[in-house]
């Protein structure tokens, strides 16, 4: 047998799976998001229609497309850069050579990135619950004024970002924790010796150095926080007053429980749309003022 | 800042970070001990007054726990393996493999990684369906037998192995899969024991998919499960935690168990050209 023919034989079966259960189902989106697939065509084909770009048009005109576009964006903009600080210092304090125990640190700080994200969400809708939970417990007991945190439209959305980067954080944090082994300690000693403060450091040493880590990290980082779902179907239910009703679960609730699969499709479509152009936006950014 | 002080802050920060990793899911043990109500009190206990297993016996006895664990160790077991052989294998021909339009091929999987999973949700449902598999083991599983992901990290793994080793036993007349399973495999373990955990993990956590694809009770998952059980039970709080300890509990284990492995697949998945 030729080094080819089992070449084809080896990828074979991955390429099956890949192309009938992902890359063909993808085709098939955007050929049923410019159709009328609903319940009627469910129950029998021949009442699909061809309805070219009615359903991307309709969605324009709906109040609900928007605000759901809205918190979406509201949780990419807030959730990520806090999720990155966040990240970026557990990293350089589990960095840090007067930090201890470094393993264990290590493992306490990854803990909720492995857990699944349904069961902490549950432990959160009641840590924060406003009558018995924890937090408002605590609160009350130093002063602060308790927050309705799921049921006011205000704090929900904040509530669920402050538990996106309590889940996430451990991620990028191993990821940072690389890119900070990598800057060369001369640097630092350099700068030392020069009598450069910890912050100008930070600003001119670790910042610059951890540049590429940083672009890469905050694409993957914005692109999953696109695909907000499981926290606001299990916290809230999109809810209160539908302030935390996002994309995804607007496609989920037109798709699955309303069964416009047409209409849910163009969801679908329009958030890969501008997931792609705001990644490749920030692609793009970060290589400005660099030589080609 | 004295040395000492700075020594103090850093590691009084690291306690308090550790703290808030780590406090909810010590508190969600504490509380699936408490007997029912108990947590629906003020102020908030901390620790259960007369602990009790009450929690757990009603989820196995009346929630129908053991079944759903079943179906999650059953899924994520099956892909784990069979998507561990498919994703090794193109792994291996990826990068070791010459074949016309391998580069082309490699390319546009690395392009469709940018392609949210969810967009395909919809047709694939309908896919499914017509397949007759909707609501069966199999529409959680059959999606995830190969991973794009799983195909290029083990295509980075394998490309340090040197030519000269297949060569050598090619030579020696010995054939394609024989080389892969004597020679190939033996060298790829530190990155099976990687993906598999990985995959693993995804499997076990995944909630959207099979939230559309598992229609029937008899077949969720605990993830599942657990977000139905948590929409009818508000307010045990107690029964709720109890749930979220057996959902957890299995995958944090496991990566206690591997996190060495689990953390280099991290930093290997995350270095993209």
């Amino acid at each position: 047998m030729t080094t080819s023919r089992a070449a084809w034989l080896f990828i074979t079966p991955a390429l099956i799976v890949l192309g009938l259960f992902f890359l063909l189902p993808v085709v098939a989106a955007l050929v049923l998001s410019v159709t009328d697939y609903d319940l009627y065509a469910l129950a029998d084909i021949r009442n699909l229609r061809f309805v070219a770009l009615q359903n991307y048009w309709a969605l324009l005109q709906r109040p609900l497309f928007w605000s759901a576009l809205g918190h979406t964006l509201y949780f990419v903009v807030v959730g990520v850069p806090l999720s990155l600080m966040a990240s970026l210092g557990a990293a350089m304090l589990l960095n840090s050579p007067l930090a201890r125990f470094k393993p264990f640190f290590r493992t306490a700080l990854f803990a909720p990135v492995v857990t699944t994200v349904v069961a902490v969400a549950v432990i959160w809708r009641y840590l924060f619950n406003t009558k018995y939970g924890l937090v408002n417990y605590v609160f009350d007991s130093v002063g602060i004024p308790t927050v309705d945190w799921l049921g006011d439209p205000h704090w929900a959305m904040p509530t669920i970002i402050l538990f996106a980067i309590w889940k996430n954080f451990g991620y990028n944090m191993i990821i940072f924790m690389a890119g900070l082994q990598a800057i060369p300690g001369d640097l630092y000693e350099a700068a030392r010796i020069d009598g450069a403060s910890a912050m100008a450091q930070f600003r001119h040493i670790t910042l610059p150095m951890l540049k590429p880590t940083m672009v890469m990290v905050s694409i993957l980082t914005v692109s999953g926080y696109f695909q907000l779902f499981a926290e606001p179907y299990v916290m809230t239910e999109g809810g209160p007053l539908q302030s935390t009703t996002s994309v995804l679960y607007l496609m989920y609730e037109e798709g699955f429980k309303w069964w416009n699969l047409g209409s849910a499709s163009a969801v679908a479509f329009i958030l890969f749309v501008i997931m792609f152009v705001v990644t490749a936006a920030m692609l793009r950014l970060s290589k400005r003022g660099e030589p080609a | 800042m004295s040395p000492r002080l700075a020594k103090a802050l850093v590691n009084g920060l690291l306690i308090g970070a550790a703290v808030i990793a780590i406090a909810p899911l010590l508190y969600m043990v504490s509380v699936s001990f408490m007997p029912q109500g108990q947590a629906s009190a003020l102020p908030p206990p901390v620790l259960p007054k007369n602990a009790t297993l009450d929690n757990y016996r009603q989820l196995f006895m009346n929630a129908g726990m053991g079944r759903y664990l079943f179906n999650s160790l059953l899924i994520s077991t099956c892909i784990t393996l069979v998507s561990l052989a498919f994703n090794l294998m193109a792994g291996y021909a990826f990068a070791k493999l010459e074949f016309k339009g391998r580069q082309r091929l490699f390319q546009v999987l690395l392009g469709a990684l940018v392609i949210p999973a969810q967009v395909a949700m919809l047709p694939l449902f309908l896919l499914l369906k017509y397949m007759g598999l909707v609501n069966t083991y199999g529409a959680v599983i059959v999606p995830a037998l190969a991973t794009i992901f799983g195909i290029f990290l083990v295509r980075q793994y394998a490309s340090g192995i040197p030519d000269d080793l297949m060569e050598a036993a090619r030579i020696d007349g010995a054939g394609e899969f024989r080389i892969f399973a004597t020679i190939v495999m033996p060298l790829l373990k530190p990155i099976m024991v990687t993906l598999a955990i990985f995959t693993f993990l995804a499997a076990w956590n995944d909630f959207m998919w099979p939230l559309i694809a598992l229609t029937g009770q008899e077949h969720y998952t605990l993830p599942i499960a657990l977000a139905s059980l948590s929409r009818e039970h508000v307010q045990d709080s107690e029964l709720m935690m109890a749930g979220s300890v057996v959902t957890i509990l299995p995958v944090l284990v496991l990566f206690l168990a591997l996190q060495r492995y689990y953390l280099e697949g991290l930093l290997l998945g995350s270095v993209k050209g």
